[in-house]
């Protein structure tokens, strides 16, 4: 965990409301992927935290969604600088993932698989991917999966790109897998979490205050405690996940 | 260079900045932004007697100029926080710690406060009025005079270490509250506790807090809490730190000035956890600029 100032380098769009922004600054404090940043903005109280996509030294790429005021001021942003917390929670464990590990994202959901992947192709893995979104305009990251070398399976519940319906009906009929990691919204984690033949890491989304673990504003129950998806988090493994949450 | 040191309840602080409950944990997981023992002391997160997970998230909401939250007093319990986040906490940082402790009765509040002063690492305790009352019918202890004062009485019995009273600004007067503490032996007061708010998802058509409401902190809500120090510090002849949206070195020299004997700093440390270092850092050049040479004679010094 670390804050520093990063330079906006690119700010582009991959869809409708998905932007790209690669930035430039020390990525000494982002140690696996799945972590997070937290963005301050210009005129906004709290930062914004978004998911490391991918990261090289001395740069970082976060894909972000266009939901609300302050990330529209993201997307307008050309050039300039960003006060980051850089290299926030736990991230992924690359060590369980056997032999070919299974990755399934929804929506935004998708960007920290990327990461993911590639550090799984790195060690060797055979990667599958599964990448769900509402209707093919909204697609994104296809082929930068596939450029991995990962098996890429496109999900729409619209059937407009890839397999109609939700990850989970393309889950139901992947190849053999050894593990699952998996990040998108709550509805979807429940879904994979019962559907996944596998044990498996799952990345949750809560509304966060500070991001690095002092407020307790983003809490929840595990089989091991209370956790707080900001540092603890945001990934949590299969067997101490507690849905009442 | 001017001096910065004032003496909080006879016990001398090396500047008057302190992180404010609820917003720098038991300090120990803050070691790693800066040293923490350059600061006055801090407040350590609101401990109860039994672990409490808190309420349902979400707990936080986004505010023009701050936030609102509805943590719910989530804390591991005062008997984890001796065994654990104390022995912790003394590996970096050596001074005296401002205890921050709650209750649902004032039974609670006594049994905490004994345990809790009893630790040779706390210096203060700060007790936090703002919880409902269980058998008061889930009034807030802080909003009457009567439940505050009792409160004070059975803490004060169980400690001779100062006591702080942390008020609730969801109140008509906040000075009829800090006298009925003053009167049953109350060594300080603090305040403005957060000031009750809430948000709504216009699209969901519901509360963005699950808890619905929750406390207002953060730069909107400073006027407030200077005025409320101002009105205090009048009140009573005991010492009143002032705390509410401060996140400035200016702004630390205008709550003195409106008569806080220290300062704490809350949402400040969530958007930037250096903020009380940083802080610190700019005091000296702050006070040069208003001509002040020592912190502690610009106490109340606002006609």
């Amino acid at each position: 965990m670390k804050q520093g100032f990063y330079t906006v380098l690119e700010n582009e769009p991959l869809t409708e409301q998905v932007f790209r922004m690669r930035l430039g600054g020390d990525t000494s404090p982002i140690t696996a992927p799945g972590q997070f940043v937290n963005i301050r903005l210009a005129g906004r109280f709290l930062r914004r935290p978004i998911s490391v996509c991918e990261w090289t030294e001395g740069e970082l790429t976060i894909i972000y969604k266009v939901v609300g005021a302050g990330t529209a001021q993201m997307a307008a942003m050309r050039g300039g600088e960003l006060d980051l917390l850089c290299g926030l929670g736990n991230g992924y464990d690359t060590a369980p993932s056997g032999a070919s590990p299974l990755l399934i994202g929804g929506g935004v959901g998708v960007p920290p698989l990327y990461g993911l992947a590639k550090a799984l192709k790195r060690e060797g893995k055979d990667v599958s991917v599964i990448l769900g979104f509402r209707s093919a305009r909204e697609v994104f990251y296809e082929k930068e999966f596939a450029a991995l070398g990962a098996r890429v399976t496109v999900t729409t519940e619209d059937g407009s790109a890839g397999v109609r319906g939700f990850v989970t009906d393309a889950l139901r009929n992947a190849a053999p897998y050894t593990y699952t990691y998996s990040c998108g919204p709550e509805p979807m984690l429940r879904a994979v979490y019962g559907a996944a033949a596998t044990d498996g890491q799952f990345s949750f989304e809560e509304r966060m205050g500070c991001g690095f673990g002092a407020c307790m504003g983003c809490s929840c129950r595990t089989v091991t405690g209370f956790k707080r998806i900001c540092r603890e988090g945001p990934v949590l493994r299969r067997e101490e996940i507690l849905w009442e949450r | 260079m001017g001096e910065m040191n004032v003496r909080l309840c006879g016990i001398e602080l090396k500047n008057p900045v302190i992180p404010a409950s609820g917003t720098f944990g038991y300090g120990w997981e803050f070691a790693q932004w800066y040293d923490i023992n350059i600061l006055g002391t801090f407040s350590c997160k609101g401990t109860t007697r039994e672990p409490r997970f808190g309420n349902p998230t979400p707990r936080i909401a986004e505010c023009p100029s701050g936030m609102i939250n509805a943590v719910g007093l989530q804390n591991p319990g005062v008997r984890a926080v001796i065994d654990e986040e104390l022995p912790r906490l003394r590996r970096c940082y050596d001074g005296k710690i401002m205890a921050n402790i709650s209750g649902f009765s004032v039974e609670e509040y006594a049994e905490v406060a004994a345990l809790m002063a009893a630790e040779e690492q706390v210096g203060w305790l700060e007790v936090n009025i703002s919880c409902p009352n269980v058998h008061g019918g889930g009034m807030s202890f802080g909003t009457s005079p009567r439940a505050a004062a009792e409160v004070t009485r059975a803490v004060r019995a169980v400690t001779d270490k100062p006591v702080i009273l942390k008020l609730s600004p969801n109140v008509t007067d906040v000075t009829e509250i800090a006298r009925a503490c003053e009167a049953e032996g109350a060594d300080g007061v603090s305040l403005i506790n957060t000031l009750l708010g809430m948000r709504i998802d216009v699209r969901r058509r519901r509360p963005v807090i699950a808890n619905r409401m929750g406390g207002l902190s953060g730069p909107a809500v400073f006027p407030v809490a200077l005025r409320m120090v101002y009105q205090t510090a009048r009140a009573v002849k005991i010492p009143v730190v002032g705390m509410g949206g401060v996140r400035a070195a200016e702004d630390v020299i205008e709550m003195m000035l409106a008569g806080a004997t220290a300062v704490g700093v809350g949402a400040a440390n969530l958007v930037d956890p250096c903020a009380c270092r940083d802080i610190i850092a700019a005091l000296p050049e702050a006070m040069d600029r208003y001509g002040i040479r020592s912190l502690a004679e610009c106490i109340g010094g606002c006609d």
